[in-house]
């Protein structure tokens, strides 16, 4: 017998939106112990056939019809005070975004303390003890100073094992985890990929997991849905679906996941340089997180050192805090190295200021991460792309002019030029982002983790739009980014980075395949999906 | 937390000193001579008396010696001396502030508790009828000015119902004492703390229903929400509390004016506090007092920074264990 099922779930959206049904005759059953996978896009309704299931759909989305039926109760029709009780005690849920989703001024232990306390369950210092247990269950290092911690104090790591601390509770049923490892690196990723099956084995946990990422499913899923729009398209056991997939969306979301193996060593561009930078070190000084103690001192680049040559593409890639950022930023002056040199063009930027660094500053450009924060939402996308170019003096007609044939360049319609961000999907904003970066004829293009907010299939899209304007333009690119993946995908060479420092830097086939530093090899290791990825290789 | 204070209170003086400097030599920009004026109401006027005067106030020294006697005395508390008053400034000052500080701390309390219950209840059912209400009388209070609320508020309550006093801080001559002074006193408060208070109630209700709506989006909130807290249990310790920051700031800032700001009321409803001394010292070029009073207003106006950044870092342990 299963312990959820969901039967012709329709859940409506508000009017006005893009479509009418968030969800439309969505079924599925899961069994005790059992990992679901949804995969889908993002706006595939996969977050929300979840949500529907605690109760927790957001104002103005209702469930219209279909039933949710969970341990032979039906769970559309209760009242929220019997919602409350069966959230967190018998369904529990964790989230994606680990760094908002603790109350910022509350201590971690009364955080998990407070679900005891909503349920009436054990006395207030019992409370207290099974907090203790239950962090040190899920692996926090030094639980004792960690349940008095408050949030902004643990990493992205460890908050989300709070969270799971939290959802564990009570030994819930059924956890349903909403992208729990999206927001994390590869290693962390691993080690949370890791907890959530040992719990569900000795727990006997079943575990609805929602991600848009292949290589996570084909690590830990029992039974896989594909969702697009709305809709169920493809469901059965993971090696059905993932090795055996029979909808043309299924197979075009697996066709799209990057490939370690794919990448070309063939062509060495010439090796002429056009950026060194030698030995930038950069040091910031933080609060030490006690009181009148010392201040914290993060040395977050330490002699970083090498060449960026023209037509190359380098991979910068690194756990978060490894500093892969803070380069970027340092070569772009967005933040001021310590010491060290940025040789472009023969001068050094990094010691340049007032007109000199304007000028020279052209030359690199950035594409950020988060397409929806890294464009003014006020502005429309002609003055988003013209501005530059105008302060530098250009007339603003040909500026204009430029900016429509860039817009064209990048795949969008030129009638872009009116319209404001918000009315872009994440892909097309990115596209806006790389226009804008291209506009000042840059010879150099930082790209700093630039598709990571995006779905595979438009990630795969961005990349290729990336490539192809690198060779047309004759682009040199620095390549930002956690995920090996799309590493392996776009760059001639990689640079890997750990607390700071350069630990490895080599061609790509080389550091992806026979890497010689361990640190690298953990990071390799820590990808997940790789069983899958051979299996896929060998299938044809 | 005890360094952090001392470094504000160094900051605070120096501050302070230029506020000093600054009224000093503002004061001395306007126009009219204080001489004439004081010659004037004795009704005599000719040079020589002029010259007398000036000298006996030391207005006949340069600038900077005047500005240099007035830090010296300013620095031990003398604020000078009103020809008008014939009193010591400092006492003129001590005599009229706790009329002032109980009109405008009783206004400050009840705008604060009443705005921020106002605005959770408000938030708490957005859309709805209760909200619509809490939101329309904010808006009203907010848009009426002062001065006519104060003069509704009179005649209304006092003139046509009769039910409290309309003026003054005691009934005159009635010679209570005890329990009977503090009812009388009271009852004289009723109209002017909510008149002065009407204003910022508007205010903190608002800003409280704003920031609880914008809170309670965040995903901690949902959270809370996935572990089956009551949603009372909610509001209160997870939306409420990081709501108030902003209203903390605000605080500040009101309370910051708890000195001064309340010269249109204490004149419409006749109350003996700073405001009046103030509004009349302008009017009679009373130097000394004037001065006297910018000095402890912007005294104040530190103080309550200070202690907001307190609240702040009390309330935050992001500010109290990073800053």
């Amino acid at each position: 017998m299963s312990l959820l099922s969901i039967r012709d779930l329709c859940i409506a959206l508000p009017e006005g939106a893009d479509r009418k049904y968030a969800a439309k005759d969505v079924s599925f059953d899961l069994a005790p112990g059992e990992i679901l996978c949804i995969v889908g896009e993002s706006g595939s309704g996969k977050s929300m056939s979840a949500n529907a299931v605690m109760g927790l759909l957001p104002q103005g989305v209702k469930p219209v019809g279909g039933a949710i039926t969970f341990d032979g109760q039906e769970v559309l029709g209760l009242s929220e005070r019997q919602m409350q009780d069966l959230r967190g005690r018998r369904i529990s849920m964790i989230f994606q975004e680990p760094l908002s989703a603790l109350n910022p001024l509350m201590r971690v232990g009364a955080q998990i303390a407070e679900v005891f306390e909503a349920h009436g369950e054990l006395a207030p210092q019992e409370r207290r003890n099974r907090a203790l247990k239950l962090l040190e269950e899920v692996g926090l290092p030094d639980p004792e100073s960690a349940i008095r911690a408050y949030p902004f104090q643990l990493s992205g790591g460890q908050r989300q094992r709070v969270m799971i601390a939290m959802a564990l509770a009570l030994e819930p049923d059924i956890l349903i985890a909403d992208e729990p490892t999206t927001a994390l690196d590869v290693t962390t990723q691993a080690q949370i990929l890791k907890l959530i099956e040992n719990l569900r084995q000795s727990r006997g946990m079943a575990v609805i997991f929602i991600t848009h990422d292949f290589g996570v499913v084909a690590d830990i899923a029992d039974r896989v849905i594909v969702m697009q729009t709305g809709e169920i398209v493809e469901s059965g056991t993971a090696d059905e679906v993932l090795l055996r997939p029979q909808h043309p969306y299924t197979r075009a979301l697996i066709d799209a996941i990057p490939r370690l193996n794919q990448h070309d060593d063939a062509e060495q561009p010439a090796r002429t340089p056009v950026l060194s930078v030698v030995g930038l070190n950069k040091t910031f000084v933080v609060g030490s997180g006690k009181l009148f103690g010392k201040p914290r001192v993060v040395k977050a680049v330490q002699k970083v050192s090498f060449e960026l040559c023209a037509g190359e593409t380098i991979g910068i890639v690194g756990e978060s805090g490894s500093g892969k950022s803070t380069v970027g930023r340092c070569l772009t002056r967005l933040i001021n190295p310590d010491e060290g040199r940025v040789m472009l063009d023969g001068a050094d930027i990094a010691h340049m200021s007032g007109a000199e660094l304007r000028e020279k500053r052209r030359s690199l450009q950035m594409i950020f991460q988060d397409p929806y924060s890294s464009l003014n939402p006020r502005a429309r996308v002609s003055r988003i792309l013209t501005e530059g170019l105008i302060s530098y003096g250009t007339p603003r007609s040909e500026a204009l002019e430029k900016a429509r044939d860039l817009l064209g360049l990048v795949g969008l319609d030129p009638s872009a030029m009116n319209r404001f961000p918000h009315e872009f999907s994440g892909g097309q904003r990115q596209r806006i982002g790389i226009a804008r970066a291209l506009m000042l004829d840059p010879s150099i293009i930082i790209a700093d983790e630039a598709v990571s907010a995006l779905d595979v299939s438009i990630q795969a899209q961005v990349l290729d739009l990336l490539a192809d304007l690198k060779t047309r333009l004759n682009l040199s690119m620095l390549f930002i980014t956690h995920d090996l993946r799309v590493a392996a995908r776009i760059c001639d060479r990689i640079i890997v980075m750990q607390k700071g420092a350069i630990v490895e830097m080599g061609p790509t086939g080389k550091v992806l395949h026979d890497p010689d530093t361990d640190y690298t090899r953990s990071l390799l290791d820590a990808i997940p999906g790789q069983e899958y990825e051979r299996a896929l290789a060998e299938a044809g | 937390m005890t360094r952090f204070i001392l470094g504000r209170l160094i900051k605070a003086g120096f501050i302070l000193l230029a506020i000093l400097i600054f009224n000093f030599l503002l004061i001395h920009a306007a126009p009219g001579d204080p001489a004439a004026v004081m010659a004037g109401e004795a009704g005599a006027a000719d040079e020589k008396f002029l010259a007398d005067l000036r000298e006996r106030f030391g207005l006949d020294q340069p600038l900077y010696i005047q500005l240099w006697t007035y830090l010296q005395g300013a620095v031990q508390l003398d604020l000078g001396f009103s020809y008008r008053q014939q009193m010591p400034v400092a006492e003129l000052i001590a005599d009229r502030l706790p009329a002032t500080l109980l009109l405008t701390g009783v206004a400050f309390l009840l705008s604060l508790s009443l705005g921020v219950l106002a605005g959770v209840a408000a938030s708490a059912r957005q859309g709805s009828w209760g909200d619509t209400i809490i939101s329309t009388l904010a808006l009203l209070f907010y848009a009426t000015p002062l001065f006519w609320v104060a003069l509704m508020a009179a005649l209304v309550f006092s003139v046509w119902l009769g039910w409290l006093p309309g003026f003054g801080y005691s009934t005159v001559g009635a010679g209570y004492t005890g329990w009977a002074h503090a009812l009388d006193v009271a009852k004289h408060l009723v109209l002017p703390a909510t008149t002065l208070g009407l204003f910022f109630t508007a205010i903190y209700m608002r800003m409280t229903r704003a920031s609880m709506l914008e809170v309670s989006r965040l995903d901690f909130v949902k959270t809370a929400r996935a572990k089956g807290v009551k949603r009372r249990v909610i509001l209160r310790r997870h939306i409420l509390r990081n709501a108030l920051l902003p209203v903390i700031t605000l605080a500040g800032l009101q309370a910051g004016q708890i000195f001064g700001g309340a010269i249109l009321t204490e004149t419409v409803f006749a109350w003996p506090g700073i405001g009046r001394l103030m509004f009349e010292a302008i009017n009679q070029r009373d130097y000394a007092v004037i001065l006297g009073v910018f000095y402890i207003s912007g005294a104040m106006v530190l103080l309550f920074n200070l202690i907001t950044d307190v609240f702040y870092v009390i309330i935050d342990p992001r500010i109290r264990l990073t800053g």
